[in-house]
């Protein structure tokens, strides 16, 4: 087996016996880079001389006595998570040569455990989109078919940590961001509890929504990664009191006596019938396993994709205000006045996307419609979260595909209201604060299908179970073996 | 027709809290620009905002000391708008539900006692300023002062003159320095004043349309203004004109205002719920720790003044009104005792060199030991009381002790009985006519006689010595 095939658990294990170095698994990784992601395209941006720093540092440690969990195991970051001293673009013209000079607070977490950071992956500008085709600076491939979109907005470290190219990597997930893209290229993707994970250093996008999390090819290298990085930060007031550390051994104790809810509403017409029934077929086994499986009502779904549109695009427009062309960022060289200099830098630094979500959200949030839509649109989240809550009364996770579709080719969504309909399946979630995971659970005509656990806040501990039984029955789902 | 102005006050206060609203920079006044900075104050991307504790316990206790009802529930909101200025292009502030609601202060009218109501008190973050150096044809920010925490204080239009305003204002400053929620220094800019303003005939229930005024640097300016726009509005009313809505500028050289901008041009600020930021819940507790840790409070300061120290009641209102005299006045009643005396020199010398010199309480350039030390210099007779007032003027300009100045410019007072008494002689000599007036019965003539004494003696002489040293002398003259 090659360096690059092995998980995060496996590396540290390996790191820890004193059967490999830091600096052979980083080697092994940069090569591994440079030689697929030519085809992929993940990466934005490859650290390779602070990564090999980084692991001769993690080795010189290693010798000193030091152990921590993820010392000198490589992981890559989305380029809108701040790194600092590094570029953190958000894929963006308007942040191409923006260099923070702080650390996120997870980066700076990974860090104290030892991560070395290989790079940062692309996304959709500004985390806006689901197929990474949003980016301003280059094209993402599915591993599985270059023909495909990776999904989005984490398309990079979805498709990195699919590609074998590193075992882990970091994402944000605002309406599926996570989920959706690890759907589509066949990894594990958590998007935790809103309040789980800091976001300090997460480049806003929609402040209420936003939420960070982990990529990995198993149930347990996430677990392990949330051990690193959840827990409270006094540099967020949204993050929540009091940590939990996962028995990486219980990730696996299976889903006997678990009790399931499907959805209906999330199995309905717009929904593919080979994504569905891959799912059913993943659930029909966990029965198998000793799981109670019901199906239930959200009766208020149906509202969510709207008001997510609404809240996200609100919070953006305030949020990417900042982006004035003043202080750093994109400037345009010609302006009349300081209007004409906010219009031009504004108009030549933001993608078509972007401007529309900002169009969108100052619209909803203005004198005379605020109450029609932003108001509305509160009221409706609260109306879903309701849902959730009587579900959970019955239920300890619920079940659902991540996204309607298998991946999708490049250009086929040239509708953006097309798009939009990708994350019908995951907004809730984000809506709701709940944690979900989507989890491989089959192929359907050659490419992965993602199975969605949607949990209690703060239950991350019974996702892992639900998503580790999926994916042991599941199999050995790898590019490579198709 | 008789016109009524209806005025309405909007008051920014900087909060005294050594950090910043939303990170723990200092809020030191100047400094290097951009040097008062960090990633958050600046809104760099990914940054985020938490509140300082501190920032929302100021508010209440201004809150309650301004007689406010505390909101249990409160948030934080965003106010959409660019400028250079604000870094994040939206000041975090709060919309719907303030930390503070409904409160008063009371100011002392010629009429009597009257209330002025307060809508609203709320937490915000200041923006930084901009420096425009034309020169250059370029301006520059400084960010020093984004995130210093601000007091928003909104008053109800229950002002009808300018004079009102003034006492209102007055009265509202005295509280937040009494409080120490703020400094209230309008030259630095840690108080800053807008206030609206409309006319309507006397006896009319109706409000006319409102026009707000804004650039007023100083108390004066904003009852100059309030004046001027008075009577801009009641001729243009009285001429059957409409007044327009609109946000006009106080020009301070010229003493006028002018129009700024209409209410077609008014923003929309696009207020919405900060999502950074946590509600803010307040205990019944937690107010309660706060109420005790108010201050005394100016009326209070008042009232003690007049029951412990038998001051006389105007002379408690003037001095207490401004916590930085008050403090001194009492720094000195503490050393040297007997009140009466000390308010004297506060009601007299002191507010006037203040005035002249346009000077503020807290920078008063003498102290409390020296300004008793001058008053035992009158009780020891080494000076005349009018000598006295001199030695003030001295010290007040170059901070020198009186001894010192007593010394350097040799004003010490002449006791000596054998000196005086050969000065007085000389004049007795020098002026037969007033001893002749004197001595026919011209009581007053004494009077004349003493005033050449101290004339002789550049008004060193110790008068009440004169007085009795003529009159022995003259004794003499008649008995012989």
């Amino acid at each position: 087996m090659e360096l690059y095939e092995y998980g995060v658990c496996e590396l540290a294990s390996l790191l820890k016996k004193g059967e490999v170095s830091s600096s052979q698994i980083t080697r092994a990784l940069l090569d591994r880079i440079e030689t697929r992601d030519k085809d992929v395209g993940a990466f934005l941006y490859v650290d390779r001389e602070g990564a090999l720093k980084a692991a001769d540092e993690a080795d010189k440690a290693r010798k000193d006595g030091r152990d921590e969990p993820l010392l000198g195991v490589p992981i890559a970051v989305k380029d809108n998570i701040c790194t600092k001293g590094t570029k953190t673009t958000c894929a963006s013209k308007m942040l191409e040569d923006f260099v923070p000079p702080y650390d996120a607070t997870v980066v700076k977490r990974l860090k104290q455990a030892g991560a070395v950071i290989v790079g940062k992956t692309n996304m959709d500008e500004f985390a806006m989109g689901s197929s990474t085709e949003n980016s301003a600076f280059k094209k993402t491939a599915n591993p599985w078919d270059y023909g495909k979109v990776p999904g989005g907005s984490s398309g990079g470290s979805a498709a990195c940590v699919a590609a074998s190219e590193v075992p882990a990597a970091l994402g944000s997930d605002t309406g599926g961001s996570i989920r959706q893209p690890a759907s589509f290229c066949g990894a594990v993707g958590l998007k935790p509890t809103y309040g789980r994970i800091s976001r300090y250093g997460l480049v806003a996008f929609a402040s209420s929504l936003d939420q960070i999390g982990p990529f990995a090819r198993n149930v347990q290298d996430v677990a392990l990664l949330m051990n690193v990085m959840a827990g409270p930060d006094e540099l967020d007031s949204t993050s929540a009191p009091g940590k939990e550390i996962y028995d990486l051994n219980s990730v696996k104790s299976g889903v006997r006596g678990l009790k399931i809810g499907l959805p209906k509403e999330y199995f309905g017409e717009g929904v593919s019938a080979e994504v569905k029934d891959t799912v059913y077929g993943a659930v029909k086994k966990l029965e198998k396993l000793g799981a109670v499986v019901e199906q239930t009502s959200l009766p208020y779904s149906g509202y969510a994709l709207a008001a997510y549109y609404i809240i996200s695009s609100a919070e953006a427009s305030s949020n990417l205000a900042r982006y004035d062309g003043i202080r750093y960022g994109h400037r345009a060289e010609k302006f009349d006045d300081l209007t004409d200099l906010y219009a031009r830098s504004r108009s030549e630094g933001f993608g078509k996307e972007v401007k529309r979500r900002i169009m969108l959200g100052t619209y909803v949030l203005s004198a005379g419609y605020y109450d029609a839509y932003y108001k509305k649109a509160l009221e409706v989240r609260t109306l879903i979260k309701n849902d959730f809550d009587r579900a959970f009364e019955k239920y300890d996770v619920l079940i659902s595909p991540t996204s309607p579709t298998v991946a999708f080719g490049f250009g086929e969504k040239s509708d953006p209201l097309e798009m939009y309909l990708a994350d019908i399946l995951t907004v809730p979630v984000n809506i709701a604060g709940l944690p979900a995971v989507s989890v491989p659970c089959g192929l359907a005509g050659g490419l992965p299908v993602g199975l969605q656990i949607i949990g209690r806040p703060f239950d991350e501990k019974t996702l892992f179970k639900g998503a580790d039984a999926v994916l042991q029955t599941a199999g050995k789902l790898r590019p490579e073996v198709r | 027709m008789d016109f009524e102005a209806v005025i309405g006050l909007e008051v920014h206060a900087e909060l005294l809290t050594k950090s910043k609203i939303f990170c723990g920079c200092t809020t030191e006044f100047g400094g290097q620009p951009n040097t008062h900075c960090c990633p958050v104050c600046l809104g760099l991307p990914g940054t985020l905002p938490v509140l300082n504790r501190r920032t929302v316990e100021y508010t209440i206790m201004a809150g309650l000391a301004l007689n406010c009802t505390i909101s249990k529930f409160s948030k934080m909101d965003r106010k959409n708008y660019f400028y250079p200025d604000l870094p994040k292009a939206y000041q975090i502030s709060q919309y719907d539900l303030p930390l503070c609601r409904e409160g008063y202060v009371e100011i002392e009218t010629e009429q009597g006692i009257k209330k002025i109501g307060i809508i609203r008190a709320h937490l915000e973050e200041d923006a930084g300023k901009l420096i425009h150096e034309e020169s250059e044809g370029s301006s520059f920010v400084d960010y020093n002062r984004t995130g210093v925490p601000l007091i928003e204080i909104v008053s109800y239009p229950d002002m009808r003159t300018p004079e009102e305003a003034r006492l209102y204002l007055t009265k509202l400053k005295s509280i937040l320095e009494y409080t120490e929620v703020s400094d209230c220094k309008m030259q630095e800019g840690s108080l800053r004043v807008d206030t609206n303003i409309s006319v309507r005939p006397k006896g009319s229930e109706e409000f006319g349309t409102k026009v707000e005024l804004k650039n007023l640097s100083s108390f004066r300016a904003v009852y100059k203004a309030l004046e001027y726009e008075f009577k801009r509005q009641s001729d243009a009313v009285g001429r059957g004109e409409k007044i327009a809505q609109e946000t006009r500028r106080w020009d301070e050289a010229k003493g006028i205002t002018i129009p700024m901008r209409s209410k077609e041009e008014a923003h929309d600020y696009r207020y919405f719920p900060e999502p950074d930021i946590v509600p803010i819940e307040v205990t019944d507790e937690w107010i309660e720790e706060i109420r005790k840790k108010i201050p005394e409070l100016p009326h209070q300061k008042k009232e003690r003044f007049v029951r412990d120290m038998d001051l006389p009641v105007y002379d408690a209102g003037v001095i207490t009104a401004d916590k930085a005299l008050s403090d001194f006045f009492e720094r000195c009643v503490g050393i040297y005792g007997n009140p009466k005396t000390i308010s004297n020199w506060v009601m007299g010398e002191i507010l006037r060199s203040m005035k002249e010199s346009e000077i503020d309480s807290a920078d008063i350039p003498i102290s409390p030991e020296q300004l008793v030390r001058l008053q035992k210099l009158v009780d020891d007779s080494v000076i005349s009381i009018s000598m006295g007032k001199k030695v003030f003027d001295s010290m007040f300009k170059t901070g020198k002790d009186p001894e010192v100045i007593v010394k350097e410019e040799g004003l010490s007072q002449i006791s000596d009985e054998d000196t005086l008494r050969a000065v007085i002689l000389k004049v007795i000599d020098n002026n037969p006519k007033s001893v002749a007036d004197y001595m026919g019965g011209k009581e007053k003539a004494i009077g004349f006689l003493v005033g050449q004494a101290m004339k002789e003696t550049r008004g060193k002489a110790n008068p009440q010595m004169v007085n009795e040293l003529v009159r022995e002398e003259l004794n003499k003259i008649n008995k012989n």
